[in-house]
């Protein structure tokens, strides 16, 4: 029996590459291999993805209809239930895990770990506070059920194929709450371009880029170069982009290869989202923006010349 | 509807430079100025709007912490709460332990919903509002971007990784607020003054009975490792050269 329970993320159809990432943190964990659970209805394409994953001990698969949207309230007291032969309950520090995990940890009576960015022993994680102004280190008690959101953006996903996990259908006998509805999904259309969270290379646009019309030109780049669209919270509040593409505190943390900002002045918040990128190249027109300070290559100028000059090199 | 409780917490202002402190048993709070938790103040906004326009007929504002926390509650009394309510505790309160003190003043109180942040920028948890749902046995929508009320549920627009999802919830529920969800107003100062005579009832953590013992202890704390100084270009030419040198042109 492994110790570690995994929530695996996904949307009935694609399992999130996060969960790779939490198997990445388990096996710094408990090398033994770790289980991942799939919440849903008719989702068995998801339970073979996640079998198929590198490090996955057994995928348990737990198929009702009131599983097809993801609504914590629901699923809280199924993985509770479950929780009993587990050390460990991990979910990605997504808006998912995000929501759910605390309602996890409080039907166990324990507390949670938010943003798990490193093992540093069995019981012993450091975390980020203070917007990743600092990181504290911290220890769980023993005998205490750990539940904890990891950090995708600390974490490279094991290999997504090479595992042969045996999958079984669980059954829960729990009483599920009706007072949580799902009602609809409303998202702004990426077309064929990559995940933001997943993406190699990202391409962001802050308030300098000035209009919804004017975020074509990054679009644009973005195509060429393979790339996912971001935002700065300052472009999504002024309405240029929907609010998925916000890039920060309170939006997506990622860590792609390469990340350019165009126009992004580079506020606390802004930065706490992309510290983990590899290369940081930041495009703006006032050299004293902050954005400089952490960027790797930094260039003063107008993206508006800057981004077509750019094109013609690619 | 009749009541709605606020969640005030009492944070490091969110313009200060966090300084870690040399023993690395904290961060620097001393001298330092404290505000309201922003998403909380946002909560509290969204709390005056709903009773503003007939949703609701009382505002509580609630904050658990030192007595310096009657600072904040006494703001949130300026902004347009009717009454606060602060539980007196001397040491930090981790989710759990925050979780099961609302618990406890809402079965006093009785709401009909309860408004918190999404989560504090010191600790940035996110988990009071989802744990207190979970103890309450009631529904939780998270970072709230709207709000709508018909016949004892409220429908709900939450920013969620994948775009905006909408969720119906029966009431009583907790709502944690996301940052689009309004604009807080600002405090004026015959707001302030009247402030002062509202009610501000102080009750000690200890006499509601709550687990208050840490779920966790802090080892240290430290500054996030510091990325390596970058180098300024001049011109794109400059610029594609330096991403072919790191191999990040194909």
């Amino acid at each position: 029996m492994s110790k570690v329970l995994i929530i695996a993320e996904h949307d009935g159809t694609h399992l999130n590459q996060s969960t790779a990432k939490c198997l990445n943190c388990a096996q710094s964990i408990d090398d033994a291999g770790a289980d991942v659970v799939t919440l849903g209805n008719q989702c068995a394409a998801v339970a073979e993805q996640a079998a198929a994953l590198t490090g996955v001990s057994k995928v348990l698969t737990i198929e009702r209809a009131e599983n097809e949207h993801a609504v914590a309230a629901v699923m809280a007291p199924q993985i509770a239930a479950l929780a009993d032969d587990y050390d460990y309950v991990l979910a990605p520090s997504t808006t998912f895990g995000k929501d759910l995990a605390p309602r996890v940890a409080a039907l166990l009576g324990v507390g949670q770990l938010s943003d798990v960015m490193s093992v540093e022993g069995p019981r012993e994680f450091k975390r980020p506070i203070y917007a990743g102004n600092a990181v504290v280190t911290v220890q769980v008690p023993e005998g205490k059920k750990i539940v904890a959101t990891v950090r995708a953006a600390s974490f490279r996903p094991v290999a997504p194929s090479g595992g042969q996990a045996e999958i079984a259908s669980v059954q829960i006998s729990v009483e599920l709450p009706g007072h949580t509805r799902f009602v609809e999904l409303l998202s702004g259309s990426s077309g064929d371009r990559p995940d933001l969270q997943t993406a190699k290379v990202v391409i962001s646009g802050g308030r300098g880029v000035g209009s919804e019309e004017n975020f074509e030109i990054l679009y644009r780049l973005a195509d060429k170069m393979n790339a996912a669209v971001g935002a700065s919270r300052a472009a999504v509040d002024a309405g240029f982009v929907p609010n998925e593409m916000q890039v920060g505190q309170t939006g997506k943390i990622i860590s792609p290869d390469l990340y350019i900002a165009f126009g992004i002045s580079g506020a606390i918040q802004h930065l706490t989202g992309i510290k983990d990128a590899g290369t940081i190249v930041a495009v703006n027109k006032d050299g004293e923006a902050p954005i400089f300070e952490i960027a790797d290559i930094g260039l003063v100028g107008d993206l508006f010349d800057v981004i077509p000059e750019l094109e013609k090199h690619l | 509807m009749d009541k709605i409780l606020v969640g005030l917490k009492r944070v490091v202002d969110y313009n200060v430079r966090i300084r870690v402190k040399p023993d690395g048993s904290g961060v620097v709070t001393d001298g330092v100025k404290m505000s309201i938790n922003p998403f909380d103040e946002i909560a509290l906004e969204e709390a005056l709007r709903i009773k503003e326009r007939g949703d609701a007929s009382e505002v509580i504002a609630v904050s658990i912490g030192p007595p310096d926390c009657q600072q904040q509650l006494r703001t949130g009394l300026a902004m347009g709460a009717d009454r606060a309510i602060l539980v007196e505790a001397d040491q930090e309160t981790d989710p759990l332990a925050a979780a099961g003190i609302f618990l406890e003043i809402i079965g006093r109180e009785q709401p009909d919903i309860v408004l918190l942040g999404k989560q504090a920028i010191d600790d940035d948890c996110s988990q009071t509002g989802q744990m207190l749902a979970a103890l309450w046995g009631r529904p939780q929508a998270t970072f709230a971007s709207k709000i709508e009320f018909s016949n004892g549920t409220a429908s709900v627009t939450r920013e969620v990784d994948a775009g905006l999802e909408v969720i119906d919830v029966d009431l009583p529920a907790v709502i944690t607020t996301d940052l689009r969800l309004n604009e807080p107003r600002y405090v004026k100062l015959p707001d302030i003054m009247k402030a002062k005579k509202k009610p501000l009832e102080v009750i000690g953590a200890g006499d509601l009975g709550v687990d208050m013992s840490p779920q966790f202890s802090a080892v240290r704390h430290e500054p996030p490792a510091e990325r390596q100084k970058g180098v300024m270009v001049e011109d794109v030419d400059g610029l594609i050269a330096a991403l072919k040198d790191k191999d990040l042109l194909g």
